[in-house]
């Protein structure tokens, strides 16, 4: 049984989305949805945890280069746990408030979310370049039908948007994977690996490098690729943005790092092509530009989206370092942005049910009226921040001596500083919440209290986020153990 | 009791004391009782480990072993911060009797959060104190802060929210840009945020960088205000009078120069600083700042904003005391904070006395408050004294020490502290005196609907006939001015403990 994880960890939402439709049952299609996150979890934290070494999975039993194989190592199990918690943490959401965007489309939301599910899970886990194409594809179309249903029309503008840029990113992607199968022959991580070297010189495997690199630099919304972010997060129903934001783009960025690490290796990546030269730049701007637009949002959601973009800067900055430690702070950051956002989009939620709409006024003085979730948003934004005692810390830091062993200390002062941004757009909303009078002529709140289902799931991530600023050591020493097997000294 | 649990229980005290404060809250005397114990039973906690500190057995606590990679998260109790906790938590249950006179007497909204709130910066300034190595510091520095932004903010009006953003901003914005990469940067280059004795960063770092790298440090602990991070002193008074007189005269304010006496005495070592002179233009700064900041002191005619850039004069010289890496400028940087700690809180409590009672917060209506209010003005005068640094208070024997400390420097820096010493006098002294001597106003009623600072939010400020302010805080207010006088006599004692921080 547990050799076969790997593929569980996929085939169970694949294989319960059809199911859902068929049953045609609007609670029983939720139960089921939950239960297979959350057994997709349970595999993927299983494997996370007892693997020893990279697992290989040899699909229908035929051996890998011939046929496919699923590879999981320190890092992409990691990324599947996280991808796969969250899903579940994302549907089990419990507010009326927050499902009545899809009332009467049920299943068909419930589906789309599984095979979104199954295509990032599927992403993370497969060994194969054509696999990876297979799988974005999977969780793009369905998240454009996620966006879709979101409850305003503004939402059908937000999945076009998504749907053009999407597909222009699956395109590249799928370029990018073609000319690397012309070069060397073979969609096996490993095979492209070892024989990227003899053609590394050619411009047709620059070319193939660039077309993977803007692909997915477009899906993980690198600035300035970032266009259909705010719009997509800001409109999905709101289990779909708190889902997206904690893994869309993570799973890309995990992706990326792949390309770079497993199929074309650092050496020639950084010292051949200067990637980190080209990337190093765009992350910078990513990371003020997102956040000081994050500051002048009008609604809750496009705030803490555009802060996305600028946390993906983070990330990009890690993995333009090209070194072990940066991978490290990247996959750190990975997790601790995922667990972050996700809480604040669950708890942005839970407001929105109760106000009934999205703009930030309409949070005026509803510190006193909610103090958990008002004092968990506050939590929640301290480690988007990095304070000390949060989990957003324990990345920055990593980040910080990453960036200083490369030798930059004014880099480091740029984090900092851009981390200062984070203060004002997260305390704006704190003002907003325990400063502003409850506006005078605001509509009655949808209900006395916030049910238990809708703050819940927040809560738990909120705790995850606090506990691990403290005893970090369980993440750290995971993710180091990840980015060392991940890096093998490459450089 | 084990040495290490008596570390716990002094930090933890403060944390049971909040949350049972939130549980009584709505019973304002169950609730100000245990304020009270918990703020007795945290200085008998931080008490009982000063006999182990004294013999040099220093205790310490892990609590987490590895809070960032190879860094934990522990305490370990040296002499600086023993003294820093007792000043504190000495101070915490006088304020806490304090603040339940004066909200009361002031109906102020939101008292269990405000006592909440206080207990959990205590329980910050006591993470700061213990703090094993500089991860442990950064992490209580920022609670401190956090903690404290709720009463900065405690009357939710546009001017708080105004003053609460440059709080904020200056305080977290120092310390996440510059503090932050300070530390990170002596990770980087020394491999260990410990505190050592002597120091960790000889020979790691360039002689070059070390002005640069003790630049991070003293602007990234923004909470010293020294000059030109010191704006956020003035505009945190906009707090009820106790958050001034505890937090923005001693926890917060003395989190900062603490923070700057200990990393130099622990991060760069007296001996490195001394040879490299790495310190000399904090010299500088300090001086600028203690000589600025008591001109603007005599510009106030407002009565805490008057106190606030006192404040940020005395900070100064703590600095400066840290700057001149003299043994005796340490010790009476060191025992500075215990006087002026002692010395300023006076000054506020009398402040506060004056606005709850005499609904008076500007130096030009205190003529003649003298004699409705003797024991007030009284205290006012001993602080004043104490902080000018005048026998016989304690804080004459700091300001000899810092002194002496200059003597050995250089004659200019004697200079500056005299002449800051005669500023003091000018700007202090005619407080009590126009209180004693001069005759209250002839038509007092008139003073009604102007002129009355924020801290002042009341429709019937008629001169009406009062006497003396409340008991409840007419007795801190003496107990400190006491305290002063005592500081004078025992202040040896204070010199003892801190004597192995200069002697290797």
């Amino acid at each position: 049984m547990s050799e076969h994880l790997p593929i569980l960890m996929v085939l169970v939402p694949l294989l319960s989305a059809p199911l859902v439709v068929f049953i045609k049952h609007r609670k029983a299609s939720r139960v089921i949805a939950t239960l297979a996150c959350a057994l997709s979890a349970c595999a993927a934290w299983t494997l996370a945890l007892q693997m020893s070494s990279a697992v290989s999975y040899p699909l229908g039993g035929w051996r890998p280069a011939i046929g496919i194989e699923l590879r999981v190592d320190f890092a992409g199990a990691y990324v599947a746990a996280i991808v796969s918690t969250i899903a579940t943490f994302a549907i089990s959401l419990g507010t009326r408030g927050t499902r009545e965007d899809v009332v009467g489309r049920e299943m068909f939301f419930y589906a789309a979310f599984l095979m979104c599910v199954a295509g990032l899970m599927g992403m993370v886990v497969t060994g194969d370049a054509f696999n990876v194409f297979v799988f974005l594809e999977i969780s793009s179309l369905s998240t454009y039908t996620l966006v879709a249903m979101g409850k305003e029309r503004r939402a059908l503008t937000a999945a076009l948007n998504y749907l053009f840029l999407g597909t222009l990113g699956g395109t590249f992607v799928l370029i990018g994977i073609g000319l690397m199968y012309q070069m060397t022959g073979t969609l096996n991580a490993a095979a492209v690996s070892a024989r990227i070297r003899e053609v590394e010189h050619l411009r047709t495997t620059h070319v193939a490098f660039a077309f993977l690199a803007v692909g997915l630099g477009i899906k993980l919304a690198v600035f300035p690729l970032h266009q259909w972010l705010p719009g997509a997060y800001s409109q999905a129903p709101h289990a779909v943005s708190s889902f997206l934001a904690g893994t869309a783009t993570k799973v890309m960025y995990f992706q990326l790092i792949r390309v770079v690490v497993s199929f074309f290796g650092v050496a020639y990546v950084f010292d051949t092509l200067h990637f980190g030269d080209f990337l190093l730049p765009l992350s910078l701007v990513a990371m003020f530009a997102g956040s000081l637009s994050a500051i002048f949002q009008p609604s809750l959601r496009r705030l803490l989206a555009y802060s996305s973009i600028g946390q993906v800067g983070y990330l990009t900055l890690a993995l333009s370092l090209g070194t072990e430690a940066g991978l490290n702070a990247g996959l750190l950051h990975l997790g601790a942005h995922a667990v972050t956002k996700t809480a604040l989009f669950l708890i942005a939620a839970a407001f929105i049910a109760q106000v009934g709409d999205d703009r930030l006024d309409r949070l005026s003085g509803l510190g006193k009226r909610y103090p958990l979730l008002s004092l968990g948003f506050v939590l929640g934004g301290l480690s988007l921040i990095g304070v000390p005692g949060t989990v957003g810390f324990v990345s920055k830091w990593a980040l910080l001596e990453a960036v200083l062993a490369g030798g930059r200390p004014w880099l480091a002062f740029l984090i900092l500083a851009s981390s200062m941004l984070a203060v004002v757009y997260v305390f704006r909303v704190v003002e907003v919440l325990y400063f502003r009078a409850p506006l005078a002529n605001a509509p009655p709140l949808a209900r006395e209290r916030a049910d238990w289902g809708s703050w819940v799931p927040a809560g738990l991530l909120v705790l995850v986020s606090v506990g691990l600023g403290v005893w970090s050591e369980l993440p750290s020493e995971y993710v180091a153990t990840a980015a060392q097997s991940l890096f093998g000294g490459a450089r | 009791m084990s040495q290490s649990l008596g570390v716990g229980v002094a930090l933890g005290l403060p944390v049971v004391g909040a949350a049972l404060v939130a549980l009584a809250g709505k019973r304002p005397n169950v609730r100000e009782a245990v304020t009270g114990l918990t703020g007795l039973a945290t200085f008998v906690a931080v008490a009982a480990l000063y006999p182990a500190v004294v013999a040099g057995r220093l205790p310490e606590l892990q609590l987490v072993e590895a809070m960032l990679p190879g860094v934990p998260l522990m305490f370990r109790v040296e002499p600086l911060g023993m003294l820093y906790a007792l000043v504190a938590a000495g101070l915490w249950p006088v304020t806490s009797a304090y603040a339940a006179g004066y909200l009361r007497e002031h109906h102020e909204q939101n008292q269990t959060r405000f006592f909440v709130c206080f207990a959990l910066s205590i329980f910050a300034a006591l993470g700061i104190a213990f703090a094993g190595n500089l991860a442990t510091l950064f992490l209580f520095y920022e609670v401190l802060t956090l903690a404290t932004f709720p009463l900065v903010t405690h009357h939710q009006t546009p001017e708080a929210q105004r003053a609460g953003r440059v709080y904020l901003g200056i305080l977290m914005g120092t310390s996440v840009c510059f503090l932050l990469l300070a530390i990170a940067f002596t990770y980087y280059a020394a491999g260990t945020l410990d505190f050592v004795p002597g120091g960790i960063l000889r020979g790691h770092v360039a002689t070059s960088s070390l002005p640069l790298l003790l630049a991070l440090f003293v602007y990234g602990c923004g909470k010293a205000a020294l000059m030109p991070l010191h704006r956020w002193l003035p505009n945190a008074m906009v707090a009820p009078t106790p958050v001034s007189a505890l937090l923005h005269a001693v926890a917060v304010v003395k989190a900062g120069v603490f923070a700057i006496l200990k990393i130099v005495v622990y991060v760069f070592g007296l001996d490195l600083l001394r040879d490299t002179g790495a310190s000399d233009w904090l010299m500088f700064m300090a001086s600028v700042t203690i000589l600025l900041a008591s001109l603007i002191a005599f510009k106030q005619d407002n009565l805490k904003a008057r106190l606030a850039y006192s404040t940020i004069s005395q900070l100064a010289y703590i600095v400066l005391g840290a700057a001149m890496v003299t043994p005796d400028a340490i010790l009476g940087g060191g025992l500075h904070i215990a006087t002026h700690a002692v010395g300023k809180i006076t000054l506020f409590f009398c402040a506060g006395a004056i606005i709850v009672t005499a609904h008076k917060t500007e130096v030009s209506q205190l003529d003649g408050l003298g004699k409705k209010m003797p024991i007030t003005m009284a205290a006012f005068l001993i602080g004043s004294l104490s902080i000018i640094g005048l026998p016989p208070t304690g804080g004459s024997w700091s300001k000899w020490l810092l002194a002496l400390g200059a003597a050995e420097q250089s004659p200019v820096l004697v200079g500056v502290l005299m002449l800051s010493s005669l500023l003091g006098i000018g700007y202090l002294l005619p407080i009590p005196l126009r209180a004693f001597f001069f005759d209250p106003p002839a038509s007092p009623a008139r003073e009604h609907g102007h002129g009355h600072g924020h801290d002042h939010d009341h429709g019937h400020a008629q001169d009406h006939e009062h006497g003396e302010a409340h008991p409840l805080m007419l007795v801190p207010l003496s107990l400190t001015a006491v305290g002063c006088l005592l500081l004078f006599f025992y202040s040896q004692h204070v010199v003892a403990l801190l004597r192995p921080l200069v002697t290797p």
